[in-house]
């Protein structure tokens, strides 16, 4: 029986970017379903032990859990999560997290793995910004994603589109330092 | 080895925070973050107020800020207001690099509105820049933390925004529009010749955002809606996701609409037309509200084609949308999805096991009479692959299966026993115990041999709560079969051999057996 509920805009419920022992490297929610701390790191915690022994390398991998859907993807040592509500599209969440995945490889400059990332959190946490606000997706291309992190960090009075993704990173390196413990 | 604070204060470059021993081990690797301290980046923060800004500096200090927040360290009230506090003199700063983590800090502390007249002059100050990046940036964090007071204020620039010929400013005021229509609609509202204007930009994601703002300012006018479908069916979709969103809002319109007549469907082509589109999941948005809806079988044909197709793509994710999709058809339309039953026989073998559960309680409703042996051989070997979360789901589908085709509850009824012997968790026996006692109930042919099961299960039975259920429901069924005797040496030998809990059950059981059985009564 169909239900007259109101269409609604595809929304992403978290993106999280944890370590290979699922540690939090970057996490953002965009739901009330998690209200504090506590239950953030027992969804985490669920979430990772689920799909660790799985192969989400080659391909995205997709699983279901408390009623969501959550597809991801995992890079050396880096474990990517989108997660959504159970009647979303999966291919709409899938294209988020290629977007993330692969905006992030382009912004660590392939170096993808813990220490980078965390090197370079600024990058990351801009990153997922640039992707999802309160939960609606903003941009899923990894090209424009990095674009629009590189030209903030660059010097923005340049339009990002006039600028080369390699030239805005570079520009970007110069101006954040490399290592937070100088 | 720890460092004094004073001394490093001294010099920037050399700061480091109070070491803290970390409880986690793993942390001994190398991180930037190592023996980060709350208590020394706050201070670290008071660097924030100082006239001359080292905007390399306070990008350090930001992000500490943010990884803390990030990790889910708390900031008392006082702790959070002054970070904000000192956060705000950061636009003293010029760097373009520092204003964009100031506007990430300024969302992440989400300041009151007692606070927030801080950073509002400079907010709309950027939000009028020539600086692309800053507009659309600074319209997002304004939109945040504002109310309706000062939502009139900037509206006029919003509106701006909106038709920004820059589409990273237009998509900002756009969502940050659909974000405000919770609690301001009036005011959106008054946005929608705008809206409208962007909802035919040629920029791909620019016409989704307004797309969706249009519709969630109209969607209680069905008129409207049906007349936004109507126009942009017709007219150019410039992105899969506002393809996307046609497709959700014409779905509406067709549900909603008083024209029951399946041949009067304009709209209904369009969808149609969309199981052709290049992009998947366009095509899949399409296939699964045409299987949602009530349409005839032959207008299901194509999406079902579609979705079949998607059974054997390579990718997981598609696999698994598309056995799901199929899985809820085969509820109400069994008959549609057997088409599908050889591609999803080899899907039980699937690596996700997701996927492979999915199939295998699709082909459970699929089946017919004639399958149903077969299926039941095929599960067995698949059950034991699976871990308990899947198996409680199997068990449920063979449940619904027996009671559709009450005739076959032998054979499943001995693939219940049997899983019952196998290992596994409370849940997952108490889901098998609950599926048998229900085709006993059911299926009165079943329920002596189902009874029987039962019996066989409690002389191994692990969990206390099972074994006293099982023995008060053979207290209450027991009596009323043809034979009850049969049933009394198992519950005797509960009574001799179990925990005192399973034979006060067990003795409550055989008195019951004594009172209602006349031929037992000694």
């Amino acid at each position: 029986v169909p239900s007259f509920t109101v269409e609604s805009c595809p929304s992403v419920k978290n993106i999280l970017l944890l370590d290979s022992e699922g540690k939090r490297v970057a996490v953002k929610y965009f739901s009330d379903d998690w209200p504090n701390n506590a239950s953030r790191l027992t969804f985490e915690k669920s979430i990772f032990t689920k799909t660790l022994k799985t192969n989400a390398r080659s391909e995205a991998e997709i699983t279901l859990l408390d009623g969501y859907i959550i597809v991801y993807k995992f890079v050396q040592d880096l474990h990517f999560f989108v997660t959504a509500g159970d009647d979303e599209n999966e291919l709409i969440i899938a294209n988020v997290l290629q977007g993330f995945a692969d905006s992030v490889g382009l912004l660590l400059r392939g170096d993808v793995e813990k220490r980078t990332a965390l090197e370079n959190l600024d990058l990351i946490l801009l990153c997922i910004d640039e992707i999802i606000d309160g939960g609606i997706i903003l941009e899923t291309d990894a090209n424009t994603i990095a674009g629009k992190v590189a030209t903030n960090a660059a010097d923005g009075s340049v339009p990002f589109s006039e600028q080369t993704i390699s030239q805005a990173l570079a520009t970007a390196r110069e101006h954040f330092a490399r290592s937070l413990l100088k | 080895m720890p460092r004094s604070l004073a001394g490093d204060l001294t010099d920037p470059e050399m700061a480091q925070p109070y070491m803290k021993k970390d409880d986690d081990d793993s942390d001994i690797e190398y991180s930037p973050f190592f023996g980060i301290e709350k208590g020394a980046v706050l201070q670290e923060a008071r660097a924030f107020h100082d006239p001359q800004l080292d905007a390399r500096r306070c990008s350090q200090v930001i992000t500490k800020l943010l990884y803390l927040i990030n990790q889910g360290e708390s900031f008392t009230k006082v702790e959070a207001t002054e970070v904000f506090f000192a956060v705000t003199k950061l636009f003293q700063s010029n760097d373009a690099g520092l204003r964009r983590l100031v506007y990430l800090m300024i969302k992440e502390l989400s300041p009151s509105s007692d606070e927030v007249f801080i950073v509002t002059s400079s907010l709309m100050k950027d939000m009028n820049s020539k600086t692309d990046m800053y507009r659309a940036n600074a319209i997002r964090v304004l939109c945040r933390i504002i109310d309706g007071n000062l939502l009139t204020q900037i509206e006029r620039y919003l509106k701006q925004a909106i038709v920004d010929k820059n589409p990273v400013v237009a998509s900002a005021a756009l969502v940050s529009g659909i974000h405000l229509l919770q609690a301001n609609p009036e005011i959106v509202k008054r946005w929608s010749n705008e809206v409208q204007e962007a909802v035919q930009s040629r920029a791909a994601l620019v016409q989704f955002h307004g797309l969706a703002l249009l519709h969630q300012t109209r969607q209680n006018d069905r008129l409207a809606v049906s007349k936004l479908v109507s126009s942009l069916t017709r007219g150019s979709v410039r992105s899969p996701l506002a393809q996307c969103l046609l497709i959700r809002y014409t779905s509406q319109v067709i549900r909603e609409s008083s024209n029951t007549q399946s041949g009067d469907r304009p709209f209904f082509d369009y969808l149609e037309s969309c199981l052709r589109h290049k992009a998947e999941m366009v095509i899949l948005e399409a296939a699964r509200k045409i299987t949602e809806m009530d349409v005839t079988s032959r207008e299901l044909a194509p999406a079902i084609t579609v979705l079949q197709l998607f059974l054997s793509s390579s990718k997981p994710v598609l696999r698994f949308a598309a056995v799901r999709t199929l899985n809820k058809v085969a509820i109400t339309r069994p008959l549609a999805v057997t088409n599908c039953n050889v591609d999803l026989e080899s899907l039980m073998s699937d690596q996700n096991r997701s996927i492979a559960t999915l199939a295998i309680t699709t082909l459970l409703k699929t089946g017919n009479e004639s399958s149903v042996d077969r299926l039941m051989k095929q599960i067995t070997s698949f059950m034991s692959d699976i871990s308990d979360e899947f198996k409680i789901v199997v068990i449920e589908a063979i449940r619904s299966l027996c009671l559709k085709f009450p005739l076959k509850y032998r054979s499943m009824m001995i693939f219940l026993s049997n899983s019952l012997r196998e290992e596994g968790g409370f849940e997952y026996k108490k889901a098998i115990v609950d599926s048998i006692v229900t085709l006993i109930g059911a299926i009165p042919d079943a329920k002596e041999i189902g009874l029987l099961h039962l019996c066989e299960f409690i002389e191994d039975c692990e969990f206390t709560y099972l074994s006293s259920q099982i023995l008060h429901f053979l207290g209450n069924e027991g009596p009323r079969t043809s034979d009850p005797s049969r049933y009394i040496r198992y519950i005797y030998n509960r009574v001799i051999l179990e925990n005192p809990t399973v034979r006060a059950s067990a003795v409550s059981t055989l008195a019951k057996f004594g009172a209602l059985v006349d031929e037992l009564k000694v």
